[in-house]
């Protein structure tokens, strides 16, 4: 398989990998941020070890602000921080920040163009036992139609961190998805990542698995195991759903020929939607999506649940060997 | 056939204590969870299905039956605990809470099993589905009771406020809150996070009848449910004071235990001490 070389991944990546959760990269980052300006701040509702955010918590207790159980007025008291100048982040789950404070995240934080930075964590299936109601599987959907909004799935806890970083220091809304469980390290410090620009972590030539979050992973031994079965594809991370990488997309998509997207989200909106827009508009092709079809989850321990929902390297498998037979 | 009202408060007790026990196995057992508010709220499900409730575990679809509605989801252990206590399924189904392919999901789900009557778990939409359920019964002129149990934690929603002010708004006298004041949330103590007092005088302001019980005394609380029934042209709340992790000495009133369970040898200790109430109790 062949790993591109510039990108410098895990050199432990398919051996014994370290596995971390990619919420403790936002909770690394914010620590960072704050001592670079400050003018951040965190805003929590009642989350705050779960969230990371207790770390910034603990080192700028003045510049923390708990507001309990209150996702709709901590998004609301956010916009208006921003509006004074402040660098405000949002710390809550996906399910309930930006699910439940949506029409204040459009209004107050999108069309008002505040610089408000969403942290929506245990986003996925892999939330597990709590169940469908804590599994955010539908916050890339709603984030990703909302113009002024940004929205990042980092693959890792470092590029985690990177991307808080990088949405502090940049203007504007930003979104960012992490999950909960711990989850195989990828990338390395000196992996590249760059807001908007997907990265092609392998080349290959018979199918192209884009993927985001921690389904980067899968895809990467994915690709390990077609490469026995004698085929090569290339595993691009997407990390940043919006805006989307439309020259690297449709780049893999000329040298592939087949295309399948992989999420831990649903189907309908998320990653797949977003790359099949730039395919239908830029260079049509068989493409299939992984994700969550159009279903609710239900509680189970996080490896049960990626197996019976159809989101793991067997699955990604399974559909790159179909995906290769319908290619002209 | 109408579920049969148990009156001994002896009797009562050791139905708590059931349930309670059956709480800590099936914690124990899901390696996940929440402690502290089930077991603090277990007296007050007891009041509720084996003496307040006009119900049938044998027909749980009855449409004259008295409706509970859970707020704040994630104690749905000592919902499910209850109703499995009061026939309505298996108390061996209770080992099986948030496995894969349970009915009794971390959170719950409608109608899984009959008797779950709302979806829950996002804090604070149970307080708006039970106004939607009282609004319902009024226009059908039905005779029966709608209960939404909360937590003091949600009310810090604004859902939850937007909720109380249309209930006392529409004098939804067939509605009753309990709320589940325990002091807890996750962060910490209630009034450090974001005090909610004068808890009563807000429901008051609000237009509502306000009862405040000790919520580990069966007597006082079974009085104020039927204090409840008597009140006309608005809405009563039941502010229960609760110790969150009640029966178990290790987790009383400590925040900590909000969302975790207990390990295997602190479950072991947890079931010895909730015995030792039990034979207290028998010869009382
Ligand atoms: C809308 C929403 N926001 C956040 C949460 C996460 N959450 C679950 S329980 C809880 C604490 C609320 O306090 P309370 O219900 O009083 O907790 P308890 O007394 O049971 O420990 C929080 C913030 C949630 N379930 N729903
Ligand atoms: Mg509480």
């Amino acid at each position: 398989m062949k790993l591109n070389q510039k990108i410098k991944l895990n050199s432990k990546l398919f051996g014994d990998v370290d596995k971390v959760p990619t919420r403790d990269g936002y909770g690394k980052g914010l620590v960072e941020l704050g001592e670079k300006n400050k003018d951040v701040v965190v805003l929590c509702a009642d989350l705050t070890e779960s969230t990371r955010s207790n770390w910034f918590k603990e080192k700028y207790p003045e510049r923390f602000v708990e507001v309990g159980v209150a996702e709709q007025n901590m998004m609301g008291i956010a916009a208006g921080m921003a509006l004074s100048g402040k660098v405000p982040f949002v710390s809550s789950y996906a399910v309930f920040s930006p699910g439940r404070n949506w029409d204040q995240l459009r209004v107050s934080v999108c069309y008002t163009n505040a610089n408000v930075k969403i942290g929506g964590m245990h986003a996925g299936i892999s939330v597990g036992p709590d169940g469908a109601t804590h599994q955010a599987l539908e916050d890339i959907s709603i984030t990703r139609c909302l113009p002024n909004l940004t929205v990042i799935v980092p693959c890792d806890w470092i590029q985690g961190k990177k991307a808080t970083i990088a949405a502090g220091q940049a203007t504007g809304p930003h979104y960012l998805r992490f999950g909960r469980e711990k989850t195989p390290t990828i990338t390395c410090e000196e992996t590249p990542f760059e807001i908007g620009k997907a990265d092609v972590y392998a080349d290959g030539d018979d199918v192209a698995l884009i993927a985001t979050g921690t389904m980067v992973y899968e895809s990467l031994v994915a690709a390990k195991e077609l490469e026995k079965l004698g085929i090569s594809a290339a595993v691009v991370n997407c990390h940043t759903i919006k805006p989307i990488d439309v020259k690297t997309i449709t780049e893999v998509a000329k040298k592939c020929g087949a295309v399948i997207t992989v999420e831990e989200h649903q189907i309908n909106g998320g990653l797949g939607s977003a790359v099949a827009e730039v395919l239908v508009e830029n260079h049509p092709i068989p493409m299939k999506r992984i994700g969550m079809l159009d279903t609710f989850g239900e509680s189970g321990s996080p490896d049960e649940l990626f197996k019976k929902y159809k989101m793991n390297s067997s699955e990604i498998v399974k559909q790159a060997m179909q995906i290769v037979k319908t290619k002209k | 056939m109408q579920f049969k009202k148990i009156t001994s408060e002896k009797q009562l007790k050791l139905i708590a204590n059931s349930i309670r026990q059956n709480i800590i196995k099936s914690l124990v057992e899901a390696k996940s969870g929440h402690s502290a508010g089930p077991l603090g709220m277990t007296d007050v499900f007891t009041a509720l299905y084996f003496n307040v409730l006009k119900h049938d575990p044998n027909k749980p679809e009855w449409p004259e039956r008295d409706k509970v509605v859970l707020s704040n989801g994630h104690i749905c252990p000592v919902w499910y605990a209850t109703l499995a206590q009061a026939g309505y399924f298996p108390v061996e189904e209770l080992k099986t809470l948030r496995k894969l392919g349970s009915r009794l999901q971390g959170h719950p789900h409608y109608w899984e099993p009959a008797g779950i009557e709302n979806s829950a778990g996002p804090l604070a939409q149970g307080a708006s589905i039970a106004i939607g359920m009282a609004l319902a019964a009024k226009m059908n002129k039905a005779k029966n009771r709608i209960y939404c149990l909360t937590s003091d934690g949600e009310h810090e929603e604004g859902q939850f406020m937007e909720a109380m002010m249309f209930a006392g708004n529409n004098h939804l006298d067939n509605l009753c809150f309990v709320v589940d004041r325990n002091n807890i949330q996750i962060d910490g103590d209630t009034e450090n996070i974001m005090s909610l007092e004068p808890l009563a005088d807000k429901y008051r302001a609000f237009k509502w009848h306000v009862i405040e019980v000790d919520g580990h005394n069966l007597e006082h609380i079974i009085d104020a449910f039927e204090e409840t029934k008597t009140i006309h042209n608005m809405p009563t709340v039941i502010i229960a004071h609760t110790i969150p992790g009640k029966g178990v000495s290790f987790m009383e009133n400590d925040y900590q235990w909000h969302g975790k369970p207990p390990t295997v040898e602190q479950a072991q200790v947890a079931l010895i001490e909730l015995e030792a109430e039990r034979k207290e109790i028998q010869e009382e």
